[in-house]
């Protein structure tokens, strides 16, 4: 036996798992979205998706070529989810310029800034996104409605959101008997039929995305339950209290992206917490955060603020929310 | 893989290399010299303190050398170099098959049969097993618990001793309960092995209170503290001992060599080794003499295939990969792995770490390897302590799930090795 033989230290063996593999699971989950997307809002959709995805991959390879001088990690997956997931969170009307300032400040500013890839506090998709909101509020809060404007881009039909619609009535004093007519049903909203941006729209196939992560294994549960239940008990209590000022906690679970923020943009591994205890101090508070700005906030809907907000606690939180260590206490039941 | 082979008697090698050092305390003192005549069983270094364990020959012959030799661990460490010829055996070890079931010593005779035996913890510990049966003052034991879940994936060894030697095993407790003056003995197997779980079932019917329990499989289910966890939801606290929460447990394997030693006077100079890889030509369970080439385990099998590309002497998790293969087979020798070349190098370590709490939640002892890592890294050692890195068994699930392929456990063993240096100067 002469050979060399390899020396490592252990395990020998590895899982296979690997981070592209769990970013592609990602944007996997969100295909049946993208797919009702295309359905309603058609053109603009596709021309949104695509600016956005391309224009974050270009800017990660620019930054990380020309600007921090390493070797490009275009291929991990990352940049194509961040670029998936800020097109959904953008209007399907909006000029394809202000979706490349969106990308920009999203991989630039969210992400790269702060070293890239496992560094960021912020979730990149959500600081493009809320950057556009407060530079362009006019594009940014013109929905194009759904099926009509899917032959157009820029000029499509627009409407205002369900929740815009809500917000709206309730300050001038009507009553939600008075506004039912004008917002959509349940089963409309669960099917994606209402105005909004690319991703917010079908609860159901982003809660068909939402198994596929969880059999996959690539998220758990804790996240995206504690703040739909949240959301769900909090508007609930106010709905119970005064159900004509009030929308039902349905409604709210169904618009304004919040399945679209606890499913897929507060479980970034990144900007979440590392353990199941701390989780649900992160849903919950995402989930109080969102209800607050929406009843007495200046915004209808509430979830990009939340999360944003949240994202800021998570390294407080992984600091006293301790996995429980073994051993810890001592049992005597045997 | 090698589940289904039963296990064989290895031949006789040319040369056994004895290592005085197989466990974990002090090394043993030889008492032979160069060109001393030795029968098989016969006590080639003493024991050398309590914590220590006699070396036996494992086989009849000259004594060739006492020099270093490369171990398994791949540093030359003073070994019994012995040349074979012939098989005989010390006359006072019985060699026959048959039960013996009756027990006639006493718990402390037991305690000093096990430490004249020089039996250790064949899980792969190797802790002087006598140690663990003499229960320290003001504490006591109401449960002895028989580790049957074969500590790592890959290795078979342990499921095939309770298929093959249900009886011995089952006496083998026994003495152990006698020697600790315990009622209960719980055996808790995974149940990958169904095979095992009812065929101990039916043999443990025969005798008082044995009980046999099918385990949830879950790695490192075989880790001593799991294992208590799991059987009688015991957490023994940390930097403590089973003792602690009243019990004490031993692996099949070690029962087993207890058995052998109390009721047929043999000391422990064989044991079962798993040989098994994916190209190996073929898999087996081999009884083999303590001190035998682990190369000529690899030549039984056919040879190691042109592709290998590193062999492990242990689990594929917490094994130590060899550098070379003269190095012999020693107490705590379960299984030796061969890698093919393209398994054997560690795949490209990604930029970061995604924060996705894989290893948070995998962690058996309830850490955090994500954070072990980045302090280790940065020198914090004073933190690693405070985060509890000396409770980290080294079981490798961190590394192993890991999507970036970051090595946490090699950090995290630095740190450790940190930690302890820091304490044992403060206690200076």
């Amino acid at each position: 036996m002469n050979k060399l033989l390899a020396v490592s230290p252990s395990p020998h063996v590895h899982s296979g798992e690997s981070t592209k593999r769990l970013m592609f699971n990602v944007v996997l989950a969100l295909v049946p979205a993208l797919a009702v997307t295309l359905f309603y809002f058609g053109v603009g959709a596709l021309v949104v998706t695509a600016v956005a995805i391309v224009s974050c991959l270009l800017f990660e390879f620019l930054i990380q070529k020309y600007l921090l001088k390493v070797k490009p990690s275009v291929t991990d997956g990352s940049a194509i989810l961040t670029g998936l997931l800020l097109a959904f969170n953008l209007p399907s009307n909006l000029p394809w310029w202000i979706v490349v300032i969106g990308a920009l400040v999203a991989i630039g500013i969210g992400k790269m800034s702060f070293g890239g890839l496992g560094n960021n506090p912020f979730n990149p998709a959500l600081v493009g996104r809320v950057f556009l909101l407060i530079s362009f509020p006019v594009q940014m809060t013109s929905w194009p409605l759904p099926v009509e404007s899917r032959m157009s881009y820029i000029d499509a039909v627009t409407g205002a959101t369900p929740l815009a619609i809500v917000k709206e009535g309730l300050s001038k004093g009507t009553s939600m008997s008075q506004l039912a007519e004008q917002i959509p049903s349940h089963m409309q909203l669960f099917m994606g039929t209402m105005g909004g941006s690319l991703g917010e729209i079908a609860a159901f196939a982003l809660l068909i995305g939402f198994v596929w992560l969880l059999f996959t294994k690539v998220i758990t549960w804790h996240i995206p339950v504690s703040i739909m239940s949240t959301i769900f008990v909090f508007t609930g209590i106010l709905w119970l209290i005064n159900p004509e000022a009030n929308a039902d906690p349905i409604f709210h679970l169904l618009t304004g992206g919040v399945m679209l923020g606890a499913i897929y943009m507060a479980t970034d591994y990144v900007t979440s917490p590392m353990h199941p205890k701390g989780m649900w101090v992160f849903g919950v508070g995402i989930g109080v955060l969102t209800v607050l700005i929406r009843v007495w906030g200046a915004y209808p809907e509430g979830v990009s603020f939340a999360i944003l907000i949240m994202n800021a606690f998570v390294p407080l939180i992984n600091r006293y929310m301790k996995p429980k260590r073994f051993g810890e206490e001592v049992k005597r039941n045997g | 893989m090698s589940a289904g082979m039963a296990i064989e008697v290895l031949s006789l090698p040319k040369q056994v290399i004895i290592p005085i050092s197989q466990h974990i305390g002090a090394p043993a003192t030889p008492v032979v010299a160069k060109g001393d005549k030795v029968l098989v069983g016969q006590v080639i270094a003493k024991s050398s303190g309590f914590v220590s364990a006699n070396i036996h020959s494992s086989v009849s012959g000259t004594v060739a050398s006492l020099d270093a030799v490369l171990d398994s661990t791949g540093y030359k460490r003073p070994a019994v170099t012995i040349t074979v010829e012939g098989d005989e055996w010390l006359p006072e070890i019985d060699r026959s098959a048959d039960l013996k079931t009756d027990i006639n010593l006493s718990a402390e005779e037991i305690i000093a049969k096990v430490n004249e035996a020089g039996i250790v913890g064949l899980g792969g510990a190797t802790f002087p097993s006598h140690v663990k049966l003499s229960i320290p003052k003001g504490k006591k034991a109401d449960v002895l618990i028989i580790n049957g879940v074969e500590c790592e994936p890959y290795l078979t060894s342990d499921h095939r001793l309770m298929l093959e030697k249900a009886d011995e095993l089952m006496v083998g407790i026994l003495i152990l309960k006698k020697a600790l003056g315990v009622e209960r003995a719980l055996i808790g197997i995974e149940n990958n092995k169904p095979d095992a779980i009812s065929h101990l079932q039916k043999v443990a019917a025969k005798y008082k209170g044995i009980e046999v329990y099918a385990l949830k499989v879950k790695y490192p289910q075989g880790g001593e503290k799991q294992l208590i966890k799991a059987l009688i939801n015991r957490e023994v606290p940390s930097g403590g001992l089973p003792i602690d929460v009243g019990t004490v447990v031993h692996n099949v394997g070690t029962a087993f060599a207890v058995y052998e030693a109390v009721q047929k006077n043999k000391p422990l100079i064989e044991r079962v080794v798993t040989v098994t890889g994916k190209n190996l030509p073929k898999t087996a369970n081999y009884m083999v003499r303590i001190g035998t080439p682990i190369s000529h385990l690899i030549e039984s099998v056919g040879g190691l295939p042109e592709d290998t590309g590193k062999v492990v002497n242990g689990g594929p998790m917490m094994g130590k990969s060899l550098n070379t293969t003269d190095a012999p087979v020693t107490k705590g020798t379960s299984g030796v792995i061969a890698f093919p070349e393209k398994e054997s190098m560690r795949s490209e370590v990604k930029p970061a770490c995604i924060r996705c709490g894989k290893c948070v939640s995998v962690c058996p002892m309830g850490l955090e390897p994500y954070l072990l890592n980045r302090l280790s890294q940065r020198k914090m050692f004073e933190n690693l302590e405070n985060e509890r890195a000396l409770d980290c068994m080294e079981c490798g699930s961190c590394s192993y799930v890991c999507p970036a392929n970051l090595p946490l456990l090699d950090y995290i063993r630095l740190g450790k090795a940190e930690v302890n240096a820091i304490i044992r100067a403060r206690k200076n």
